[in-house]
């Protein structure tokens, strides 16, 4: 037994699709892009797309998760709290958020570091979240993406109430609330799809089925599939390939006009898989089996895109290796504005509870500076 | 110049108090690059893969692998001078908030910025109050440039930071139950002296299920000395405590401590590939193969098979060759590398074999050309060059599928782990007279079990029963194999 192979056996870059085992079988799954790269065609969602777009979705993607694989390593560095990883998620998140346009207003849970992207929203604005600094260093308004949510399902409350704000003032936008498949069993989640259902309100619930509620697997959260409960509340629902980023934005695109245009809330599953640990602070490998890792390793929404663009001409290895060399570059930039963050002053807790400061808290602020100032030396 | 940064166990998962460095992946004068897996750290929570902050050589690993470090301790040295010839003094590590530094305040950054002080514990004193003030900002006793780091208190207040808080119950101190009492064989002086320093008035520290089987047992824990870390009894300390004082050497003296290396190494490193690289599925079948062992009864006594042994597993080894060449890619391997399945033109049979050296699988080169004399003779001289210890390397590589004879251990079956690089394993169990339902009646019959395991990436369900079901029925009836 001494010349035994013993290399190592991790994929690194697999041939996309190689072997794959297809999804169980869906003929409702929405797709425009196999695992393997093909271009295929869909009766209800066409998507035209010209060559800069396509290469634009690849530098999105690529991005995204490049800027997370640092944010994971800050985080075991001890520069960041907690860290929600989006691995495997980005073309759900890419494709849905470059489906909107402007006027129309996203509301992410904790995860939607993609969606963040496609927004203008700044990576260290991000980190600063995670890292404890502040909560959260955008401006919602300025960037239309709300603040994260870390409540489960919460957002989808003010997803509908927004969306019924726009409908009131007669604007034609619309709302894409943004959960996970745990949320689902959330009372709020059904609450809001009950109210944006009654009143048609322009709001999309874009749910993305990772697979797991924390480790409780979706079986165990649902006897049907998720897509199938729209039903119930009285608007569509559609199952699109969460890993393929054409798919979801075309998907997206269409719910969105519909809401736009005052036909009600849709709702989107986009099924897809949680590559990564829930947070920095689980360990999936205690519930889940590396098999079910390596196989929706082949279906990942990064190589199948690069495959396209490959096989196409549309982008040759110099685009990919500029990608990569940006990613760095971000990445460093992500790095170092993350760990040079200074520490905020304890007064700002008081500073933006509300939007207009009340004699109370007033009070309170300076009673903390006296305080601190009671001590000797340097704070 | 050297310009040395340590990095201090951060808090991996959400409030952890500690790990265990369960292996480092560098090693001193390595050069690492920023992001680049230090080591793998097992917290409660989960194990993880902890990343280089800096870019530089390794000068210092600070503690062993399978030590249990309280978060906050620093792991690591790193050069990050790349050898250059003078560090700008800007770049001193005041304040720049870099892991495994100290900034002005005391504070070092763990993990929400604000991780444990190495200077002060205290409050800062209150304005008018001096006689405070003098006592608590005096210590500045620990020199720069001296890393004799295992031991740097990580609190002021920390007696000595070698002696472990010690925390009641818990699944840290569980945990370190563990780790001490599987790491060291017992020390009675240290143990001793640090059972009373934990102890205290305290009632005696075990982990439930050990509570519970003291409990069981009848005995008191107060009376139980625990040689744990920290003084926590472990199950051992029950036994040593049941079976007095016969057992001197405590806990852990009737086990015997083998190094992992030779055959054993290779085995287990091979299996472990094997079991996590192909998806394995095993399939069993019962089978009447009397007719076989009277067909064997019959050719042991003919002349072209005078000489070589006429053992049922000759008849495995036959029907399996007869049902590969009917079915060719249970016969393949899987290349990764190239993203091809490589369907091998001949049959190399591996026979596992236990030998004094471990196990290890001969094969017989391009076996489905021999005849069945041949084929009795290649084994027979396989079988015994391998109990013999003489098996050359170029025997054990080139197979291309795999019989495991678990029969001859009077075992019916097992679950094979493929050979590495082959797509099918067949087990072959013990004969046994079995109630067998023959031509309608339940009479005695000459029973075995076959368990065939193959990599599924390659072989299909469907692929992998037809296969089995073909072996199976040419040793129900040889006489099936002119059909073949």
């Amino acid at each position: 037994m001494t010349a035994l192979q013993q290399g190592t056996t991790e994929v690194v870059d697999p041939v996309p699709g190689a072997g794959a085992p297809h999804l169980p079988d869906q003929p409702d799954l929405v797709q425009l892009l196999t695992p393997e790269g093909e271009r295929v065609e869909h009766p209800d969602y066409r998507l035209d797309i010209s060559d800069d777009e396509l290469r634009g979705l690849y530098r999105d993607l690529a991005l995204v998760r490049r800027w997370d694989a640092e944010a994971t390593a800050l985080q075991r560095q001890g520069e960041l709290g907690i860290w929600a990883s989006l691995l495997g998620q980005e073309a759900a998140q890419v494709g849905a958020g470059r489906a909107l346009v402007d006027g129309d207003m996203a509301f992410p849970t904790y995860r939607e570091h993609g969606v963040a992207w496609t927004r203008g929203v700044d990576p260290l604005h991000v980190m600063s979240l995670f890292r404890g600094v502040d909560q959260g260093g955008w401006d919602p308004v300025a960037r239309s993406f709300n603040l994260y949510t870390v409540v489960i399902g919460a957002q989808t409350l003010h997803a509908t109430g927004y969306a019924m704000g726009l409908q009131r003032d007669g604007a034609e936008n619309a709302a894409l609330a943004f959960l996970g498949d745990g949320a689902t069993s959330q009372g709020e989640v059904n609450e809001a799809m009950i109210w944006a259902s009654t009143f048609a309100a322009p709001v999309v619930f874009f749910c993305q089925n990772n697979q797991y509620a924390i480790s409780v697997p979706i079986e165990r959260q649902s006897r049907v599939p998720l897509y199938q409960r729209a039903a119930g509340f009285g608007f569509p629902g559609v199952r699109v390939d969460g890993n393929d980023v054409l798919a979801v934005l075309a998907v997206t695109r269409a719910a969105l006009a519909a809401a736009r245009e005052g036909s009600g809330p849709t709702f989107i599953e986009a099924f897809t898989y949680r590559m990564g640990a829930h947070t920095t602070s689980d360990d999936p490998t205690r519930y889940r089996l590396a098999g079910e890792l390596e196989e929706w390793k082949l279906r990942d929404p990064i190589a199948r895109l690069k495959a396209h663009l490959s096989r196409t001409g549309i982008a040759g290895p110099e685009f990919f290796t500029a990608v990569d060399a940006e990613g760095d570059e971000l990445a460093a930039r992500i790095r170092k504005g993350t760990v040079e963050m200074p520490d905020p002053a304890g007064t700002e807790m008081f500073d933006h509870v509300f939007a207009e400061q009340t004699p109370e808290l007033a009070q309170q602020r300076e009673e903390f500076v006296a305080y601190h100032a009671s001590f000797e030396g340097e704070q | 110049m050297a310009e040395l940064r340590q990095f201090k166990l951060p808090d991996v998962g959400e409030g952890l108090t500690e790990g265990e460095i369960l292996s480092w992946l560098v090693a001193v004068g390595d050069s690492v690059t920023v992001n680049q897996p230090l080591c793998e750290v097992e917290t409660a929570k989960a194990a993880v893969e902890l990343p280089s902050p800096f870019a530089g050589t390794v000068t210092e690993l600070l503690f062993d692998a399978g030590t249990t470090v309280d978060v906050g301790a620093p792991i690591i040295t790193i050069d990050v001078g790349g050898g250059s010839d003078a560090a700008p003094a800007e770049d001193a590590p005041t304040g720049s908030g870099l892991i495994g530094e100290t900034n002005a305040n005391g504070r070092t950054a763990v993990l929400v910025g604000y991780g444990p002080r190495s200077t002060e514990a205290k409050r800062r004193p209150r304005r008018g109050q001096p006689v405070a003030a003098a006592q608590v900002t005096a210590p500045q006793v620990l020199p720069e440039a001296d890393h004799s780091p295992a031991h740097t208190p990580l609190l002021a207040t920390a007696p000595d930071a070698r002696v472990k808080p010690v925390r009641h119950g818990g699944l840290e101190a569980a945990r370190a139950a563990e780790a001490a009492a599987a790491r060291r064989p017992a020390d009675p002086a240290a143990s001793a002296s640090s059972a009373t320093a934990g102890r205290g008035a305290l009632r005696p520290l075990a982990k439930p299920p050990v509570r519970k089987y003291a409990k069981e047992l009848g005995i008191d824990l107060t009376t139980v000395r625990g040689t744990g870390e920290g003084g926590v009894i472990t199950r051992a300390d029950v036994d040593a405590a049941l079976a007095p004082p016969a057992e001197p050497q405590g806990a852990a003296a009737g086990d015997t401590r083998i190094p992992i290396k030779g055959v054993r190494k290779h085995t287990a490193a091979a299996m472990v590939a094997s079991a996590f690289t192909a998806p394995h599925v095993t399939e069993f079948l019962t089978v009447d193969v009397t007719r076989t062992m009277k067909l064997r009864e019959r050719l042991a006594t003919r002349p072209e098979l005078a000489g070589v042994k006429v053992s049922p597993l000759l008849f495995v080894a036959k029907a399996l060759l007869l049902a590969a060449e009917r079915h060719p890619m249970v016969n393949s391997s899987w290349d990764e590398a190239a993203q091809e399945i490589v369907v091998h033109g001949a049959v190399n049979l591996g026979i596992a074999a236990a030998t004094p050296r471990g196990l290890i699988v001969p094969n017989v080169k391009d076996a489905g050309r021999l005849s069945l004399a041949e084929l009795a003779g290649a084994l027979t001289e396989l079988t015994e060059t391998a109990r013999a210890g003489k098996t050359q390397p170029q025997d054990m590589t080139g197979g291309t599928i795999t019989i495991t004879n678990v029969g001859v251990f009077g075992v019916d079956t097992g679950t094979p782990i493929l050979n590495p690089g082959e797509s099918a394993i067949l087990a072959f169990g013990a004969v046994r007279a079995m109630p067998w339902v023959h031509k309608g009646k339940v009479v005695p019959r000459q029973v075995t079990t076959l368990a065939l395991s193959f990599d599924h990436r390659i072989v299909d369900g469907e692929l992998g029963s037809r296969f089995l079901a073909d072996v199976g029925a040419l040793l129900h009836d040889p006489g099936t194999a002119l059909a073949f």
